[in-house]
């Protein structure tokens, strides 16, 4: 194959850089991942380059409410996506929502990951009742749609960011569990694991340093999907005004809020938080996709 | 298979019975309704009066017992907000989300595996490789979001369809009242039909396509091409049929998922469903409805869960057998 004739023979071929160079083959997914990480770096720097803070009164001017995309202030500022009715520069919202969007879904999703492996690991590494009630668990957990369980647990909880996060992480440890379970089970079979046994190595470390790296691959894929669902439920749940409170708004709430002014005209306060959301989610979805195809042992040459 | 059956009706009991009381618990270990119940500036009389009338002064384990056996007679409270039984209200929407997840379930069945089975059957063309993107687009799309641009096209820019309500409907078998028999009703359905089709129309679409790329390369696919059967043929009968196995068994295990999605359809066509019921009384904190909801919404999940499960193992002979022997 050609792979032999690019491949420097005396680098060494790493599996990770045997995988980096297969995704990079497609450009699609390339755009996608360079499209996320615009958007990543957008959130990192975003309160330092828009040109409000728009939750600082100060900074607002309620002459501006409800300005569509492009307008210019009394100051002479331009609002490149419009204002709120409040006078909120609607790019200046949409970068402070950004934030606690992907905060919000980045944090679940390294917890429920964390609980989740670890969940998963334990049932496959001891089997028996252990692993009896860990997947009953899970069973029953994912027989239910996730966002019944979410609006369940934030009906209970009430609104706040914590309380997001407790949510969609209980809603998503059982996908990684049953993942790394079914996975860490063929692995748990083979050679390499008997002999660790037979080495004398602890089982800590058999666990962690030789069962869980090569149970990874369709961790990586599930992670990657998982991501783009929390963003999704976290910004659903604010929309049904049971997410996120009012005081730290993300994209979810954003549209909410705009979609009072929908029937009336002013389509940009709900529209472009949207678009926001829609941009990050599909360029993560898509570099999910390639991930798969490239992680899918059935369908390597 | 009596064995497996009676066993598998027994889990769906436990996994009810589990259900219920953890959402007692939540529901009503948290929050005091009494506080939204009564004027704010209700006296202390007024405000125990309120809380005797509605049971709360008592013991928790006495309210879950109460609870408990109230509940196997179909009893789940009044309403704290209707002062009606909240099952009855409960019952009185159901319709209405039924009847669109129904058709929602009946439109991405159909157009998902149609639209699936072209991307699986070409992958490489451009209508495959369009489909695909398309569906990528459909699930990242969240649903609420989705159904404002619906709005905004169709309602407020074009100006074509009612942005919400339900229509008029016309009562069948004496009292259920659907829509999709007048024509104001079925204007009113079609932008909430689209929105739940959407997200699930892309899954189902993302199956489809996977199952024929696998049933495609079979023994008895390339038999029947070597014994000259028209592609035709071979597409509907040897190919769809085979694909349609898994296809069917998520489809209805997703009914669940969709009756509970339609609570953001609900919200933001302003359809008249339990989904929207639900938000509304999560915002007022009105537990009974709440319960019913849920107790409802659990029941139906897993009765379709049992369902599913059973049919699967009738029709699929490899199942069949593995469960017998084992």
């Amino acid at each position: 194959m050609s792979d032999l004739t690019t491949t420097a023979p005396r680098r060494k071929d790493t599996p990770l850089r045997r995988l980096a160079r297969q995704f990079l083959e497609d450009r699609i997914a390339v755009a996608a991942l360079a499209v996320f990480l615009a958007v990543a770096l957008f959130t990192l720097l975003g309160p330092f380059i828009v040109p409000q803070n728009p939750y600082d009164l100060a900074q607002l001017d309620f002459m501006d409410g409800g300005l569509p995309p492009g307008s210019q202030s009394f100051s002479g500022m331009t609002y490149w996506l419009g204002t709120d009715t409040q006078g909120r520069d609607m790019l200046s919202a949409i970068a402070y929502g950004l934030r606690i969007s992907l905060a919000v879904s980045f944090t679940s999703l390294i917890l429920a990951l964390i609980i989740g492996v670890a969940a998963g690991l334990a049932a496959a590494y001891f089997g028996g009742r252990i692993d009896t009630l860990i997947m009953r668990v899970v069973d029953i957990q994912l027989s239910f749609p996730s966002i019944l369980i979410a609006l369940i647990l934030l009906a209970l909880f009430g609104r706040g960011i914590d309380k997001v996060i407790l949510a969609i992480v209980i809603v998503q440890w059982a996908d990684f569990a049953r993942t790394v379970r079914s996975s860490a089970i063929v692995e748990r079979r083979k050679e390499y694991i008997e002999a660790a046994h037979c080495l004398g190595l602890s089982r800590q470390r058999t666990m962690f340093r030789h069962l869980l790296p090569n149970s990874l691959p369709p961790l990586i894929v599930l992670a990657t999907v998982k991501i783009a669902s929390a963003i999704s439920l976290e910004a659903t749940l604010s929309f049904l005004g049971a997410g996120v409170p009012i005081t730290q708004p993300s994209l979810g709430l954003l549209i909410a809020n705009g979609y009072d002014f929908l029937l009336s005209g002013r389509y940009w306060i709900a529209i472009f938080p949207g678009v926001a959301l829609l941009i990050t989610i599909v360029a993560i979805n898509l570099v999910g996709d390639r991930l798969r195809d490239v992680l899918n042992p059935r369908l390597q040459k | 298979m009596l064995v497996y059956l009676i066993r598998r009706l027994g889990q769906s009991l436990l996994v009810v019975v589990v259900m219920a009381t953890l959402v007692f618990l939540g529901v009503y270990a948290i929050g005091n309704p009494v506080d939204i119940l009564v004027a704010p500036d209700a006296g202390a009389a007024e405000i125990a009066r309120v809380t005797e009338r509605l049971g709360l002064d008592k013991p928790m384990w006495q309210q879950f017992l109460t609870f408990a056996g109230n509940a196997l007679q179909g009893d789940l409270g009044d309403s704290f907000v209707y002062g009606r039984p909240a099952l009855e209200i409960i019952l009185e929407r159901m319709p209405a989300t039924l009847e669109l997840t129904f058709v929602a379930l009946v439109l991405s069945t159909g157009l998902g595996v149609s639209l699936g089975l072209v991307a699986g059957l070409w992958p490489e063309s451009v209508a495959g490789r369009t489909i695909m993107a398309g569906s990528i687009l459909g699930f990242s799309l969240p649903s609420f979001w989705q159904g404002m641009l619906l709005i905004m096209v169709f309602s407020v820019m074009l100006g074509w369809l009612p942005a919400g309500g339900r229509g008029d409907t016309v009562e069948i078998f004496g009292g259920l009242r659907v829509s999709f028999l007048t024509w104001d009703g079925l204007v009113h359905m079609i932008l909430p039909a689209i929105n739940l089709t959407i997200f699930k129309m892309s899954l189902v679409i993302r199956l489809a396509r996977a199952t024929t790329r696998e049933v495609v390369p079979q023994d008895y696919v390339k038999f029947a091409r070597a014994k000259g059967v028209s592609r035709l043929r071979i597409t509907f009968v040897h190919v769809l049929k085979n694909m349609m196995i898994p296809v069917v068994t998520i489809v209805g295990l997703e009914l669940g998922s969709m009756i509970a999605f339609a609570v953001v359809t609900e919200t933001v066509f302003s359809w008249p469903g339990m989904g929207k019921l639900l938000i509304d009384s999560i915002n007022l904190l009105d537990r009974p409805l709440i319960v019913a909801y849920l107790m409802m919404t659990v029941l139906i999940i897993v009765t379709i869960n049992l369902v599913v499960d059973v049919i699967y193992t009738l029709l699929d002979p490899r199942v069949r057998l593995a469960g017998t022997s084992a």
